[in-house]
């Protein structure tokens, strides 16, 4: 087993284990320390897959700047106390089902795609590489990137015309 | 030697670096501690530490022992774990920060040739900005655990600050990187050694909008609003004692020191001396010259952070947000545009 691999297994193993405490913590405060975990552990897989931008923007977009809003609302609401669990037994079912259902589609779409076939470039391929990434998207998918931003920036006004009114 | 197909001695060489480098960063921030004294004793006409050994030499040492003998209290009420894990993590984000700087450049030692760089990852520079993203829940998590009210608002004050000044420090430096072609902080440096300028002359303004914003990401005076001892009920660390204290303000120094040289390497040009051509000097000729500069630049830079502070009175909160959102990000936005049209209009 290479390095690569034993490095892939416990990143695998920390970001599903990680994963699973944001679920079973009591205190949402935990919930939030774990998904940084849980960001970093996915920020280490795209290094192994030798994309070091992605894993850095995962890193300042998510760990750095969401996760903060995040922690920013749970600590200003003080949702220390644990929340009374869940009475009504039918919503919990269609939970389980509706959950359950998006993992399906999930699995099902994912299961046949061309990259599980031919398995995965580990370490090679520099598709990642913040050179040809920016190539990629600034001169073959200039359409969608800009139509991305300008929903962002909508979005942006959006907030801050509704901040304004209240 | 090679287990696990690795190059063992490789880690070896990297950790030493670490090691000397985390030394390093502790003994500059040790003594700027001592430096902020003297300075702010020569500012306001006073002597400064002068008691412990000669000039006062031994004061930050005294400091440091006071410190840790201090009673150590831990609120009732208050969440352990969370309020021991506050200091950690600023410490800790302090010290990664350092690992892409280029201290120097590559020398051959016992026939290896050692690269005075922790890790030349071509993405260096959004590396420190991931870091400093992360610099603030030291800050939120240590102000929330103390279970205090004023701790807690401190702790927004000062993650709102370290937000909005992030922003604005990103966009000044779009403007460096569009000159560059890079982010890996050894090729900015490389450029600037053997271009004739260092990359403050094309990017006077990017540069002191960098400057302003790293005041604010420090915490340092005019931005010191969230540790305001006097005025605003001290800040995120005022149930903390004893090291857990020492820890948080001893982080900031260090934040000073590795973002002064950051500067000091994206800026004016790294380990880059002067009036002096380093590829005629012999291998550790120019590396120790080089450190010479480097480190000199950012002493210098240091001495600015303090006479800075010891110069200006502090910000009101909405003065600081006013200037932030209202005056520099604007401002770095007319930077970028403008370095894009010349880059655009002059190099194609």
């Amino acid at each position: 087993m290479g390095i690569t691999q034993l490095l892939f297994w416990l990143l695998t193993t920390l970001t599903l284990g990680s994963a699973l405490m944001v679920i079973f913590s009591k205190n949402p405060v935990y919930s939030i320390l774990w998904l940084i975990i849980t960001f970093f552990a996915i920020s280490g897989h795209y290094v192994l897959l030798n994309a070091q931008f992605l894993a850095i923007v995962n890193i300042i977009v998510y760990a750095g700047a969401i996760m903060v809003l995040f922690l920013f609302v749970v600590m200003l609401m003080n949702l220390n106390m644990p929340s009374s669990p869940l009475k009504n037994k039918w919503l919990m079912f269609a939970g389980v089902i509706s959950g359950g259902s998006l993992l399906l589609v999930l699995v099902a779409a994912l299961k046949d795609t061309e990259a599980m076939r031919n398995g995965i470039l580990m370490q090679t391929g520099d598709i990642g590489l913040i050179h040809n990434l920016g190539k990629v998207l600034f001169k073959d998918y200039i359409l969608p990137f800009e139509i991305s931003s300008v929903l962002f920036l909508s979005a942006m006004i959006g907030a801050v015309v509704i901040g304004k009114k209240a | 030697m090679t287990l696990l197909a690795f190059d063992w001695a490789f880690t070896v060489e990297k950790a030493i670096l670490i090691a000397v480098i985390i030394s390093i960063s502790l003994v500059v921030a040790m003594y700027a501690t001592y430096a902020e004294r003297k300075v702010a004793g020569f500012i306001q006409d006073r002597r400064g530490p002068n008691r412990a050994g000669p000039f006062g030499l031994l004061q930050p040492l005294a400091d440091g022992l006071k410190l840790f003998f201090k009673e150590e209290v831990i609120p009732t009420h208050s969440n352990k774990f969370l309020f021991i894990l506050g200091p950690s993590l600023a410490m800790f984000t302090a010290m990664m920060t350092s690992a892409v700087i280029p201290w120097g450049g590559k020398v051959e030692l016992g026939g290896r040739m050692v690269d005075l760089q922790v890790a030349d990852i071509n993405i260096g520079i959004l590396y420190i900005f991931g870091v400093v993203s992360l610099g603030v829940y030291g800050m939120m998590i240590g102000g929330w655990a103390s279970n205090n009210k004023f701790s807690l608002m401190a702790a927004l004050r000062g993650a709102s600050q370290a937000i909005s000044y992030e922003l604005a420090m990103g966009l000044s430096l779009i403007a460096l990187l569009m000159l560059t072609g890079s982010l890996s902080l050894r090729t900015i440096t490389d450029q600037q050694i053997q271009g004739n300028w260092w990359n403050i002359v094309y990017q006077p303004l990017g540069f002191l909008l960098f400057f302003i914003c790293s005041l604010a990401e420090c915490n340092r005076a005019p931005f010191d609003l969230p540790e305001a001892e006097s005025e605003l009920n001290m800040g995120y660390h005022q149930e903390y004692s004893s090291m857990k204290l020492g820890f948080f303000l001893f982080a900031e120094y260090i934040n000073m020191f590795i973002s002064c040289t950051v500067i000091a390497t994206l800026f004016l040009g790294g380990y880059d001396m002067p009036f002096v051509d380093e590829s005629q000097l012999s291998g550790v000729t120019a590396l120790l010259v080089g450190l010479l500069a480097l480190f000199g630049k950012t002493f210098l830079l240091i001495f600015i952070f303090m006479w800075v502070r010891w110069t200006l009175p502090r910000f009101r909160y909405d003065q600081l947000m006013n200037l932030g959102w209202k005056g520099l990000i604007p401002l770095a936005l007319l930077n970028m545009v403008i370095t894009g049209a010349v880059v655009l209009f002059t190099m194609k």
